[in-house]
């Protein structure tokens, strides 16, 4: 068993950190409905961190919970290393933990720049007025955060979309510009919620491998849902396991695929 | 140029001119529309008690002077100084800023998610709280605002255009504050714009509108933003007041002038800046123009009714308004 603080190499070369976020003992209610029962685990700097199982497992509760969307009646969040207070979802976001949405939430008036753009809100220090009658720092700013901008636009590829409205994309690439401004963030760490779903192969195929060069490239902390096992088992270092609320497994994709408990809950188990 | 033509373009300006008014009025309602989904009655009111704000501030009223004389048997209606004009401005400001402050912490903070009507009826609400408070504060005399905006017919241009028609033609009636006016709200609209596309807090304004729950994870404070833009609101609604409230004096009619933004609204389309700008326009000039060619037949009067006729045939033809969201319904 590892330690808090332990790092360790993966096989193909990265290396995982110590523990950036622990959730410990998380009960979350909604009125007499537990959506999630006394669940705990960690996410480790620089790895890929999966939380899956099926529809209605209560992931995306999880997920909330984390980004602050959901306060859990019971059970504390630690981020590196200190218990968290009770943090409304913009703070969470202040603190940079990055996110995106399963039902993609995009400014769809705007522009994809601008969108991406949106993601460098907490990096423009210059106040109002400062920025109403002394031109340079504001524009210096402005320059800084575009670059960041253009970097993470041209690294997914929406290049050629820079300045389309989002209302007038397709699913596919909306969930790509999403990616892209949560990324824009450079956060800490980011919070996927079923990047993959409703996707075709290709676009699939496509997402993976942006997650993984994030991952790999900018040595980005990762969480994702997803409950479709067969990404989620090339793509991700460890896997949590979660079933009516309850974790049921937790390792790393090897171990999570050889659990009976796994096995069960997705394929079904005769209860006699 | 036959005097009729001539009588025609004078009457197209003057139009013109009103119509820069109501757009200024409609403006309000686009903002806080815009970013909150609030449709705000309460902006024709807002008008009103910054206009009486700002009288009350210029002329060293003693705030709530009634309420303090009844209760302790004292006669203070003045403290004796009077505040220049644009320091009373600020004030005024900041007072309207404390206000939106107020709403977003008392009221709307409660109402966050609730159903439209719900915070509609919010607003309704306020203005009738805000009417009263605003009389209860300054007292409901009729009173006259004057920060020096130069008022009356522009002699210059009666005399620049009295030669282009016959000896009975006098030249253009322009009313000099009507042109003050469309220079305010010309630099308004500019300043919005400016504010809403290149500042930090304008981004995330124009994002909150977009879609609280993507505001949000890019880290915006939702209650900041609503502070924000009802203090913008304020702001225009300390303009509205100031240019109406000049016009007509300040007294309750004043927070009717709502009234006459709506036709603007459902013309312009909620949700847009140029909206309000073009429809305050196409209303102010058509109900003058109007009433100029077919009033006379009619009786008079369709200055009252034009505006709502004209903006129930946009609603038939064009629910959206001229700029509004196109409603696609995707199936």
């Amino acid at each position: 068993m590892l330690d808090q603080s332990d790092s360790y190499v993966t096989e193909d070369g990265r290396t995982i950190g110590g523990v950036v976020m622990e959730m410990k003992n998380i009960t979350l209610r909604f009125g007499g409905v537990v959506a999630i029962k006394d669940i705990s685990f960690d996410i480790r700097q620089g790895e890929i961190r999966a939380i899956i199982g099926p529809n209605g497992a209560g992931k995306s509760s999880m997920l909330n919970v984390i980004s602050g969307f959901y306060v859990p009646q019971e059970g504390t969040v630690e981020f590196h290393g200190k218990p968290r207070p009770q943090m409304r979802p913009y703070e969470v976001a202040q603190q940079g933990i990055a996110r995106t949405f399963q039902n993609i939430a995009l400014f769809e008036g705007m522009t994809v720049l601008d969108n991406v753009m949106t993601g460098r809100l907490n990096y423009m220090k210059t106040g109002l007025l400062r920025q109403a009658f002394w031109k340079g720092q504001a524009e210096r700013e402005e320059t800084a955060n575009r670059e960041v901008v253009e970097k993470v636009i041209d690294f997914l590829e929406i290049q050629h979309i820079r300045k389309t409205p989002v209302a007038r994309l397709p699913y596919g690439l909306k969930k790509r510009v999403e990616l892209a401004r949560a990324l824009a963030a450079e956060p800490k760490l980011l919070l996927l919620d079923e990047p993959m779903a409703g996707m075709n192969v290709e676009e699939k195929e496509d997402m993976s491998r942006f997650i993984l060069d994030v991952n790999d490239e900018f040595g980005t902390t990762i969480a994702l849902i997803e409950h479709d096992m067969g990404v989620v088992m090339d793509l991700s270092d460890r896997v949590v396991v979660m079933d009516y609320g309850k974790k049921i497994g937790d390792g790393t994709p090897d171990e999570v695929r050889n659990n009976q408990d796994v096995i069960d809950a997705y394929l079904g188990v005769a209860h006699d | 140029m036959s005097d009729q033509f001539l009588f025609a373009t004078e009457v197209f300006f003057n139009g013109l001119m009103a119509g820069v008014l109501y757009a200024l009025v409609a403006l309000g309602f686009v903002l806080i529309y815009k970013a909150s989904g609030i449709f705000n009655y309460a902006q024709g009111v807002m008008a009103l008690f910054a206009a009486m704000t700002l009288v009350g501030i210029m002329e060293g009223q003693v705030p709530f002077s009634h309420i303090i004389n009844a209760m302790f048997g004292t006669e203070v209606h003045h403290f004796g100084w009077h505040v220049p004009a644009l320091l009373a401005i600020a004030l005024t400001v900041g007072v309207m800023v404390i206000f939106a402050w107020l709403v977003q912490r008392i009221v709307m903070r409660h109402l966050v998610g609730q159903e439209p009507i719900i915070l509609f009826m919010a607003t309704i609400g306020l203005a009738y709280f805000l009417e009263g408070f605003s009389d209860l504060m300054w007292g409901s005399e009729i009173k006259k605002l004057d920060v020096g905006l130069p008022q009356g017919g522009s002699f210059w241009i009666e005399d620049m255009t009295a030669g282009l028609g016959s000896d009975n033609f006098y030249g253009f009636f322009i009313d000099q504050l009507d042109i003050v006016a469309t220079v305010i709200a010309a630099l308004l609209v500019a300043g919005l714009v400016l504010f809403a596309q290149y500042t930090k807090q304008g981004r995330a304004m124009r994002a909150v509108a977009d879609d609280h729950q993507a505001a949000l994870s890019v880290g915006i404070s939702l209650n900041f933003i609503w502070v924000l833009v009802w203090s913008v609101a304020g702001f225009v609604a300390l303009v509205a007041g100031i240019v109406w409230g000049t016009k007509s004096g300040v007294q309750f009619s004043l927070s009717l002038i709502a009234l006459k933004a709506l036709p603007v609204l459902m013309l312009g389309g909620f949700t847009s800046i140029p909206g309000a700008i073009v429809g305050g326009l196409i209303i102010g000039v058509g109900e003058k123009l109007f009433e100029f060619a077919i009033g006379p037949m009619v009786g008079g009067a369709t200055e009252n009714w034009f505006a709502y006729v004209l903006a129930l045939l946009f609603l038939v033809f064009r629910p959206q308004g001229l700029f509004g969201e196109k409603i696609i319904e995707r199936v």
